[in-house]
This record gives structure tokens, sequence and C-alpha cells, in this order.
């Protein structure tokens, strides 16, 4: 056995998760997925008691509502601002049916989930982005959810804790998406003004305009470990400076080194890490 | 071609005037300020001091040059991070000295390249939109040509929006689009048809508030006109209460999309 997968090896069923980490017998075989970064199959019952992250560290992608039991207390969660709907502002091409497929395929409404939760007790505002929509992308619905939810939080005096993921704005609403960029950055900047915390927490992939605005605005911003983070799409880059791209580019990691990402975060301790900080940061200081 | 792709075309011409040739058109007293102090100075970004209609403004422009020589020194008028940094600074120092920003916006777009990444073009750009929003002094952007995504965006969280008639302001460039969606680029002149990129689309949608005639585009009579107008809606703007124009600035970009 290599010696990182030693490491990384369970070495109870409490560290597997509940499960058993003996082999499995073949015919028992339950179905499985395979790790892009240790190309092992991971047991999805394993998979899915250990937050949807392999042994060896790597980070699967989870929806917005595993995402959400993951980080919030139980039974915590109100949601807000589902009656929202995005429309197709400019009658684009197959943008119509397209968000009709998706809805019916995601169970969701649009790429955004809002709401007030607690999180080891502490009261937020939350939201989280809905990567198996339209890879959150960012249309008028996504930003009006977004921008309400800044505005109940300054209101009531919330901190929000927001989870990004993102393909950028949705170029089938034209600037009906881009526009979104200058409204919830308004909402925020508002938020900000009010003494207010705002947490975000970029994941796999955050990129575009979702990166250019709400995204890159916390006063706190942490990353999953190995989450694409950008801004210009790496394949157009590519293209555009015809040069190979420099190795780890565009993640969470090389976010860190530049100094545009507070820490790194892997999902198990996410929970515990932001309770921390909502704690410290809606404290009162020693300044009156 | 259709008459959207045309406009799209116009609205790139190497002979159209640039970001410097409205400042030399509209002001007087124009110095160059460079810098964003943090990192370096952006050739993209034209930004300084100079007076318009005799009074002193803060002028930030993307000039993306007329020559092929020109074009590659400023990037294309595509915007580094520094740029938008350096755009931020001089806002900050606008408001000090209460006096009113222009903003000249004509750009495919932010950079896209390895540096601006590293250096935080959407960090740059995301604190542009938020901090632009509560600039408490009057800002005024005119889309010139391309208004090309958040590169654009990033000058354009302003009191009023004005484009020439045939400037274009788009999420994504009609190729981008094309390719994305038909995986063919050829198809951007349909892209941009849909993308309801002219000023028209975005006076009727409520994006701008005033298109700009531009039958004598680059003449005296045309500076003359648009600085008697732009004179005349800073006056209105300096005229209103801060927090009104502030509330007025919000509830503008309230409105889109809801």
């Amino acid at each position: 056995m290599p010696f990182l997968e030693f490491l990384f090896q369970p070495k109870n069923e409490l560290e597997a998760g509940g499960h058993s980490s003996a082999p499995v017998q073949a015919d028992e075989r339950e179905p499985e997925k395979t790790c892009p970064n240790c190309h092992r199959g991971v047991p999805l019952s394993r998979l899915w008691a250990n937050q949807n992250v392999c042994a060896c560290g790597y980070h699967f992608r989870i929806g917005g509502r595993p995402r959400l039991r993951h980080l919030i207390d139980r039974d915590s969660f109100t949601e807000l601002f589902s009656e929202i709907q995005g429309g197709d502002p400019l009658a684009f091409p197959g943008y119509g049916e397209k968000l009709e497929t998706t809805r019916s395929v995601s169970r969701e409404e649009e790429a955004v989930i809002c709401g007030t939760a607690a999180i080891e007790g502490q009261k937020c505002a939350v939201f989280v982005m809905e990567p198996y929509f339209m890879m959150g992308s960012m249309g008028a619905a996504v930003g009006e959810r977004i921008t309400r939810l800044f505005e109940l939080a300054t209101e009531r005096r919330l901190p929000v804790v927001g989870c990004t993921v993102s393909g950028g704005a949705r170029m089938q609403e034209g600037l009906f998406s881009l526009m979104q960029m200058a409204k919830t950055s308004g909402a925020v900047k508002r938020h900000s003004d009010a003494g207010l915390f705002y947490l975000t927490l970029l994941t796999d992939p955050t990129t575009g305009g979702v990166t250019a605005s709400f995204a890159m605005e916390g006063d706190v911003i942490l990353a999953e470990p190995g989450a694409t983070v950008g801004f210009a799409g790496a394949r157009v880059i590519e293209q555009t400076t015809r040069k190979p791209l420099p190795k780890g580019f565009q993640t969470s990691e090389s976010m860190l080194v530049h100094g545009f990402v507070d820490a790194i975060v892997p999902r198990a301790r996410q929970r515990s890490v932001i309770a921390q900080l909502l704690r410290i940061y809606t404290e009162k200081g020693v300044r009156p | 071609m259709n008459a959207a792709y045309e406009t799209v075309r116009a609205a790139r011409a190497n002979r159209r005037p640039t970001g410097l040739d409205y400042i030399h058109g509209l002001c007087t007293d124009f110095f160059e300020l460079h810098g964003d102090r943090r990192y370096g100075d952006d050739s993209a970004v034209v930004a300084g001091v100079a007076r318009l209609g005799g009074k002193p403004i803060t002028v930030i422009a993307v000039e993306k040059g007329h020559t092929a020589q020109e074009r590659m020194a400023r990037s294309f008028g595509m915007p580094q991070p520094e740029g938008y940094r350096k755009a931020l600074r001089l806002m900050r120092q606008a408001e000090k000295f209460r006096r009113p920003v222009l903003c000249i916006v004509d750009t495919a777009g932010a950079t896209c390249g390895v540096g601006a990444e590293e250096r935080g073009q959407g960090a740059a750009i995301a604190e542009n939109l938020m901090e632009m929003m509560t600039l408490r002094t009057p800002v005024i952007s005119l889309i010139i040509g391309e208004g090309g995504s958040g590169g654009a965006l990033a000058l354009a969280v302003a009191d009023r929006v004005w484009m020439l008639e045939k400037a274009i302001y788009s999420v994504i460039s009609p190729e981008g689009c094309a390719s994305i969606l038909w995986k063919d680029a050829s198809k951007a002149p349909e892209a941009a048809e849909q993308l309801k990129l002219t000023a028209g689309d975005a006076l009727r949608f409520g994006f701008i508030e005033r298109t700009l005639p531009e039958e004598d585009l680059g003449k005296e009579s045309f500076y003359a006109r648009l600085k008697t107008e732009l004179t005349a809606e800073f006056a209105v703007l300096a005229a209103m209460d801060t927090e009104t124009m502030l509330e007025e600035r919000y509830r503008r970009f309230r409105k889109m999309g809801r």
C-alpha cells in the first residue's frame, strides 16, 4: 500500500464514517464512485457518511441541500424567497426549455437556496448555491434572492454565511444577469456598513461574475480544498495567452498563496470553524 | 449579418474615438495620474484630474488606442486589476476633494491572463462594485464603444449611465456566447441579436438613462453637445442631498431584474 494511502486509511469504523473498513466481498459490492484524485473506487455509503470526501482528501461536489445539512444545526433552517422565480427576460432561444428541464431534474427552482439558520446555536442568514442547477449560474432570480437575504440580514442585524459555487453570470439573461453583480454588491455593502459580519465559503467552482462580486466581498473568505476559484475561465486564458497554465492555477491553494482567501477548511471542519468565527465576530469588541 | 452585429462591429471599429479622444474633446487642464499605489500602473486605464466646463472633475477612461502599436501598448483596452484599483484610488480622491467622477468605458472586458488572475482580477472588480455604490460624489459613466461584462461594470456603478448610439453593453461577447452555447464562434451574429446588447435595448430595459446620437461622432460639435449635457447632469446631481443621491443609486440597480 502506498504510504499516503496508508496514512489516510481509516483506522477504525468511526473514522470510516461508521462503516466497516474491512474490504467488501466481490459478490456483495455496492455501487462505487471512482475518486479522480487517488483513482480508487469509494463505496457510495462510505462517501455519504464522510460528507462526500474521499479518504485521500478529495472533496466530491455536493448539492446545495446536503451542504446545508452539513453546515447548520438540525431543524434550524427556515427557507426564504423560494417564491422568487427566474424568467426568460430576453426570450433567449432554448433558455425557457433549459430552465424547465433543469427544474425537473434538480428539483430546485433556482441556483441558490436562502434562509435563516443556526450554526452551533449562532443565528445567521445563510445562502448556498446549487451546482446542479445550471452550475450555479447567476441570473436575475439568484441576484434577487441574495440581495433580499442581505437586506433582511441588515434589518434583523444577522451575520451572513454564504457558500458559493458558480460558473458565473447566466448569459441567457443578458444584462439582467450582469447587473446582479452590482445589485448584490450594493446589498453586501449596506450590510457591511451596518457593521455586520459576512463570511463566504468558496467551493468548486467559483468563477466569473460571482467571483467578481459577492464571493470576494466577505469579511472572511474561506475555501474548500482543491476548489477551482478564479475570474476568467482557464481554457479561455490558455487560448488567449497560448501558454500552458502554471500548476495549481486557479485553485483554493493558489488563491491562499496570492492572498485572496483567509483559510482553506476541509468539509469536516467547516461547521465548527464557521461557528467559531461567528462567535468571535458577533461578540462586541473592547471598544464601546 | 444582422443589425445587432453591425452595431458590434461599429462599436469595435479602429477609427472610433477612444477614451483619450473624449478626455481631450470634453475637458481642459487634463493631468494624468498613474499607479494604483499597490503594485503597478495599468496602461489600459487612463485617469487623472481635469476641468469640465471650467469645474474640476476626476476622469477615468479605458483607452484602446488607434494604431496597432497603440493597441498593443494599451493591452487592447483590457484592464488589469491595477487599472481597477487605480480607478478606485482616484474615485476616493474625488470623494475627498468633492469633485464629480466621469468614467469613460470602452473595453471588451477585463484582461484574462495568468498574472491578472493571480493579482485578483475578480477581487478588484468586486471591490469597485461595492465601493462605487456608496461613493459620496456624483458619478456618470459613458459607454462609448464596447461595454464588456464585469470589466465594464466595474467602471459603471454610477448615478447615470449613457451609451453612444452604436455602443454595446453585454454580459458576454457574442463570440464567447456562441462558442459556449452552440460550440461555434461563427454564430456570433446570431448571439449578438439574442443578447440584446445595443444601446436601444439597454435603454428599453432600463439599464441606461440615455443614448447619445453619433452622426457627428468625434467632431467639435459632438463634444460640445456632450459637454453641455454632462455639465447640466452633474449640476443636477450636485444639487442633490448626498443621502438621496446614494439611495437613488442603490435603487437604480436594485430594480434591475426583480
